[in-house]
């Protein structure tokens, strides 16, 4: 495994990710889909698991720009 | 009925001290015989050291306060010539129930981990705790140990003197002045003598307040942790219930920042509460109630010249994981040693460096977990709660969520990397083991490991040849030699081995390991102990 978090385009079909992603929080209200973003999260992150790709994901999604 | 917290155990009786013409000049004085106290006064007494405990009241503990001790103090309180009484009273658990809301989320067991002689954590009440020190204390009295607690002599002013300390102590009978050599101030989170000196006892304010009862009921709950998050019976906010010896059940109930405190500790407000919580049908008596709010915090540096301070005196941690009296009578073990060494004029005082390089390390350690449990108990921010409510809705299904539910992290030793005390790793062993770190303990035969090491500098030789004695800098190091082929359950090899086909080991009195090497090496060894005693 890699220890530099993808920052390139990596999503066949990012286009219906997208939608998917979308549909998933359809019809919720602000609170549900908060929590439904925070499971997300935390699934995705223990599937990472690495925590050098972590904490670079935080930095990536807190619009830091690395190193 | 009396209750054990009760009755005076160290009743005030008036010493010749108080009649000297001019201030009588003591070894130790410890102020304040809690768990920390107590257990820092049977330490020094049991190395024949004059020590004298001063307290402001002349009972043990009122109410159960510390409810869970770890294994690492019990073996501590081993050492100290009371650890077995605290077990056969205590209760042991190893099931933990989580819940959610209305539903229970997960289980876990702490399946310790075997080849231990004391069990992982008890529950007992701080009361019978302290009587249990409070009785080995009569006991080395009577074996002539030059150990006194004097009850109701309250501390009203402290100096420091560079070669001394001095004391103005008030009692029933008027006011005297104490000397020490040295002053162990062991007075608690709220220290009058670290207030009197003017120190910073800076950190985290919590802004919660937990309502905590003990409850005497006969209630068919099992003997397990149940920890509720966000309970129908108390929205919002988390709940405890926890069993201890003769029918007592511990409850913590969160109740949140804007309370009246002396209201909700009214028995018509708890009782309503308990009722909702434990069920209508349920009998239950109230023990003691009290309502504490907390705070993570420490001192700069745990010594001020000959007043040196250990437990919540020093630093001060949230309940959640156990860390307050467990880690400080890891502070009163780290030092005693020390003091004697620095007493005899083995060690120069300079080794007390290391008492607050390694207890600030151990304090910073706990003051970094309890300070992530309570912010997963009671989250601060609205994103802190949701992403909390995430872990447990997934933790109900999905298994990997589990570990970072954090209602409390068990409390274990913390190993003193970095340590100026310790000397370079040379050997290709376990990591549990390095230099800094507490001993394991390991079955041998029908014995341990921990009660051979005792309170003596030891070398532990497995499967190699050394010395039976070395003495170096007025230090006497004794030989205990193992063999892996003596080793049924292989937990020596496990523990201390790894890989390596034998090993030195210095341990310090403490039993945290100072060294080790793949064999006996004269120079390096000699080095090693001119090294753990602050003269390398």
């Amino acid at each position: 495994m890699s220890d530099q978090l993808t920052l390139t385009p990596n999503i066949a079909g990012a286009d219906d990710f997208y939608a998917e992603l979308l549909t998933a929080h359809e019809g919720l209200s602000k609170a549900d889909s908060d929590a439904l973003n925070a499971r997300l999260v935390l699934v995705l992150a223990n599937h990472i698991g690495d925590r050098v790709i972590l904490s670079q994901a935080l930095a990536a999604a807190a619009l830091k720009s690395e190193e | 009925m009396n209750k054990i917290f009760e009755i005076p155990l160290y009743a005030y009786e008036r010493s010749p001290d108080q009649d000297a013409d001019t201030p009588v000049r003591r070894k130790v004085v410890v102020v304040g015989a809690g768990p920390i106290g107590l257990g820092a006064a049977i330490d020094f007494a049991q190395q024949g050291i004059e020590v004298v405990i001063l307290d402001d009241n002349d009972k043990v503990s009122f109410g159960s306060r510390a409810v869970c001790y770890a294994k690492r103090p019990l073996e501590i309180l081993d050492r100290l010539g009371c650890g077995k009484p605290m077990v056969d009273k205590g209760v042991e658990w190893n099931i933990g129930k989580v819940f959610f809301d209305e539903r229970q989320v997960y289980q876990f067991d702490l399946l310790p981990e075997g080849g231990h002689e004391f069990p992982a954590f008890i529950n007992l009440q701080q009361y019978y705790f302290e009587e249990y020190m409070v009785n080995r204390v009569r006991e080395l009295q009577a074996e002539g140990a030059p150990i006194e607690i004097r009850g109701r002599n309250k501390v009203l002013k402290v100096e420091e003197h560079g070669d001394h300390a001095s004391v103005l102590v008030d009692t029933p009978e008027g006011q005297y002045t104490l000397e020490a050599d040295w002053l162990v101030a062991c007075d608690g989170a709220t220290s009058p003598i670290r207030a009197m000196m003017g120190l910073d006892f800076v950190g985290r304010i919590f802004e919660d307040n937990f309502l905590i009862a003990d409850v005497i009921m006969d209630a068919e709950f099992p003997t397990e942790r149940w920890f509720w998050f966000d309970p129908p019976f108390n929205k919002g906010q988390s709940a405890l219930l926890h069993k201890q010896p003769d029918g007592v059940w511990r409850i913590d109930l969160q109740l949140g920042w804007d309370i009246d405190k002396e209201e909700e500790k009214k028995p018509e407000n708890v009782i309503p509460r308990l009722k909702a919580m434990l069920g209508d049908d349920v009998q239950f008596e109230l023990e003691w109630v009290s309502i504490y709010t907390f705070q993570c915090r420490r001192m700069e540096t745990f010594r001020q010249g000959r007043v040196i301070f250990a437990g919540d005196a020093a630093h001060q941690v949230s309940p959640f994981g156990a860390r307050g009296a467990n880690s400080g009578l890891q502070d009163t073990d780290n030092l005693c040693w020390k003091l004697k060494l620095i007493m005899d004029g083995t060690a120069p005082e300079s080794l007390l460096d290391s008492y607050d390089y390694e207890r600030i390390h151990g304090a910073d350690e706990n003051i970094m977990n309890s300070s992530r449990s309570t912010d997963f108990i009671t989250p601060k921010s609205e994103m802190s709660r949701v992403l909390r409510d995430a872990v447990l809705d997934l933790s109900e299904v999905h298994a990997f969520a589990r570990p970072l539910v954090n209602s409390g992290r068990l409390s274990v030793p913390c190993t003193y990397d970095g340590s100026p005390l310790n000397s370079a790793d040379a050997l290709d062993g376990p990591a549990r083991t390095r230099p800094g770190s507490p001993c394991p303990d390991v079955p041998l035969g029908d014995d341990f490991l921990l009660p051979k090491l005792g309170d003596k500098f030891t070398l532990l030789t497995i499967d190699a040849d050394a010395p039976d004695e070395i003495e170096e800098s007025g230090i006497t190091v004794t030989r205990l030699a193992l063999s892996t082929k003596n080793d049924p359950s292989q937990m020596l090899k496990e523990r201390f081995l790894g890989g390596a086909e034998a090993g030195v080991y210095l341990i310090r009195p403490d039993q945290h390991v100072a060294a080790r090497r793949p064999s006996y090496d004269d120079n390096l060894i000699r080095a090693a102990i001119r090294r753990a005693i602050g003269k390398e």
